[in-house]
């Protein structure tokens, strides 16, 4: 594949948080165009991490970046016109809803993208009504975000990068500390949003949703790749999901009332 | 077994709350009382159905009205008008009492008080045992502050109970309130209860590993220790918002979007406030 198609060109990058912590650690990798990737890994593996470099948010410490065959430094984000291109072409849902709804109402929220892009008042307002109607939220329009539920929150997150239509998109952790119900809609959406044009880079450890959600994925440990593969083919390979605290062991009882010890999944792993 | 021993111990007197107690008691009041006030701004009243800038704008000529009459039954009309506006707004009297009304003559009270008795002027009636004399001007004076009080502090908390709280800030722009003012206005309130819920878990998860009651000191010191995490937690908290405003492409310059549409109602609103407010000025000007 050639290196025009990579919306993503990571290579050899390191992050230290305040010189002594290595969140990154020599990380590389390349993600084409329109792919769905998944990046897996226990906390404090340095997922997020990867996320903020790939949004421009926080830039390595050696090593380099580059997005759309751009490097990304501070000095290129000090150019207005990089910067709106770049937060127009790629979106970052933050795992903690509350950080990123900073707004007084839900309205305001999905409305705050485009104000800062200048788009203009009235193309604004339409656009807003019609991502609250497609999120079915229109009804949540002049809440404070301080009385959304956890689901809720998630959706008008959502919502509130969608509407400058990204090429792509970022997600940490989409279901972490949602209920069952509101897991299965952003899972949902996740599998039905780009149609294989839009590239959707998702951290998570929620190994159920893996298959569904990525065509391909990295495993990182420590702040390292220590895999990369079909998420098939990953998932299948316990030893490596244990040894990077995917998957545990512990004792627990069968339907034939044995106890045993092996490494298993919790959700949607069968016992008997 | 174990209801016998129940029984056998005496009530325990009940204790003094303690500041943790206290300090969590008074956090779910304060979100309880907002989401009470949520409720309020969206019923279908009067005042609920006004642009909020036509409310800002109204309430506060009724406010300067009440305060620079100084007629007792102009002011006393207003006060009169002030508790109709709240009955078509389906605001409840005992919200004014409890919200307004006795917790203002409260304290005006104990401002007005001792003016009874230092006013110079015509007596009226001597305190027995004291001996200390009540004028009709120190009466008077007591009078138009305590109805003033009483009368523009009703109308600011109609204004606050009928009005989302997120649409009185952004109604301040017509005041000429600068647009970054208005939105750092915004955020706090938006982080005030997150920052509240997060304080009350920390202050319930404690109250459920904590037996008996803590000395003084030690209260203080645990409540020290919880200012700095939750200082520390709002350090970090600020850091994240900030990144996830310039992810969405915020360069320094606010913007915000005025979705206030005046309709013929509210131009009549707008007049009628207005009248009000003239009249009163006029009339209570001796």
């Amino acid at each position: 594949m050639r290196v025009a198609d990579m919306v993503f060109d990571v290579q050899q990058a390191t992050y230290r948080y305040n010189a002594d912590v290595t969140a990154l650690n020599g990380v590389s990798l390349m993600i084409p165009r329109g792919r769905r990737v998944a990046i897996m890994g226990a906390n404090g593996s340095g997922k997020s991490t990867l996320l903020r470099i790939l949004d421009g948010l926080y830039f390595p410490t050696t090593g380099r970046a580059l997005a759309f065959g751009e490097p990304l430094t501070e000095e290129r984000f000090q150019d207005d016109s990089f910067a709106f291109a770049f937060r127009r072409r790629v979106a970052l849902v933050f795992q903690n809803p509350d950080v990123q709804l900073f707004n007084p109402t839900v309205f305001d929220e999905v409305a705050f993208g485009p104000l800062q892009m200048r788009w203009p008042k009235d193309e604004i307002r339409r656009k807003v009504a019609e991502m609250l109607d497609l999120m079915q939220i229109t009804h949540l329009k002049n809440r404070s975000p301080h009385r959304l539920s956890g689901g809720e929150k998630k959706r008008v997150a959502l919502a509130s990068v969608l509407i400058l239509d990204p090429e792509v998109l970022l997600m940490d952790e989409p279901t972490a500390a949602l209920d069952p119900r509101s897991q299965s809609q952003v899972v949902d959406f996740l599998v039905g949003w780009g149609g294989g044009v839009k590239t959707v880079i998702t951290t998570t450890h929620d190994l159920d949703i893996v298959e569904e959600i990525a065509d391909d994925a990295f495993i990182f440990q420590g702040g390292r790749i220590v895999a990369e593969g079909a998420p098939a083919d990953l998932l299948r390979d316990d030893d490596l999901l244990q040894r990077t605290n995917l998957i545990h062991t512990h004792r627990h009882a069968h339907t034939d009332g044995q106890f045993h010890a092996h490494p298993h999944r919790h959700i949607g792993h069968d016992h008997a | 077994m174990a209801v016998a021993e129940a029984k056998s111990v005496a009530p325990a007197r009940r204790r003094r709350k303690s500041f943790v107690e206290r300090t969590i008691i008074g956090l779910a009041e304060a979100m309880e009382q907002s989401l009470y006030a949520e409720e309020l701004a969206q019923a279908d009243g009067m005042l609920q159905r006004i642009d909020p800038r036509v409310k800002v704008v109204g309430m506060l000529a009724l406010l300067a009205a009440a305060a620079l009459s100084r007629n007792i039954s102009v002011i006393l009309g207003l006060f009169a008008g002030a508790l109709l506006l709240a009955r078509m707004s389906q605001v409840p009297l005992r919200t004014l009492v409890s919200r307004v009304w006795a917790p203002a003559l409260l304290f005006t009270g104990m401002l007005a008080l001792p003016a009874i008795f230092i006013t110079p002027g015509q007596p009226m009636a001597r305190l027995p045992i004291l001996g200390w004399t009540i004028t009709a001007q120190g009466v008077s004076g007591a009078t138009y502050l305590i109805t003033r009080v009483e009368t523009a502090a009703t109308f600011s908390l109609l204004l606050i109970l009928c009005t989302p709280w997120a649409h009185v800030l952004k109604a301040l722009r017509v005041l000429q309130v600068p647009v970054v003012g208005v939105v750092i206005l915004g955020m706090t309130y938006r982080y005030i209860f997150l920052m509240l819920q997060i304080a009350r878990d920390m202050f319930e998860s404690r109250q459920s590993r904590m037996v008996g009651r803590l000395a003084g000191s030690d209260q203080r010191r645990l409540a020290g220790a919880s200012v700095g995490v939750l200082l520390s937690k709002s350090f970090q908290l600020s850091n994240d918002i900030y990144m996830a405003m310039q992810s969405r492409g915020f360069r320094g310059e606010v913007y915000t979007l005025d979705e206030f549409v005046m309709r013929r109602g509210d131009w009549l609103a707008l007049a009628g406030f207005t009248l009000v407010a003239g009249a009163a000025l006029w009339l209570g000007r001796l």
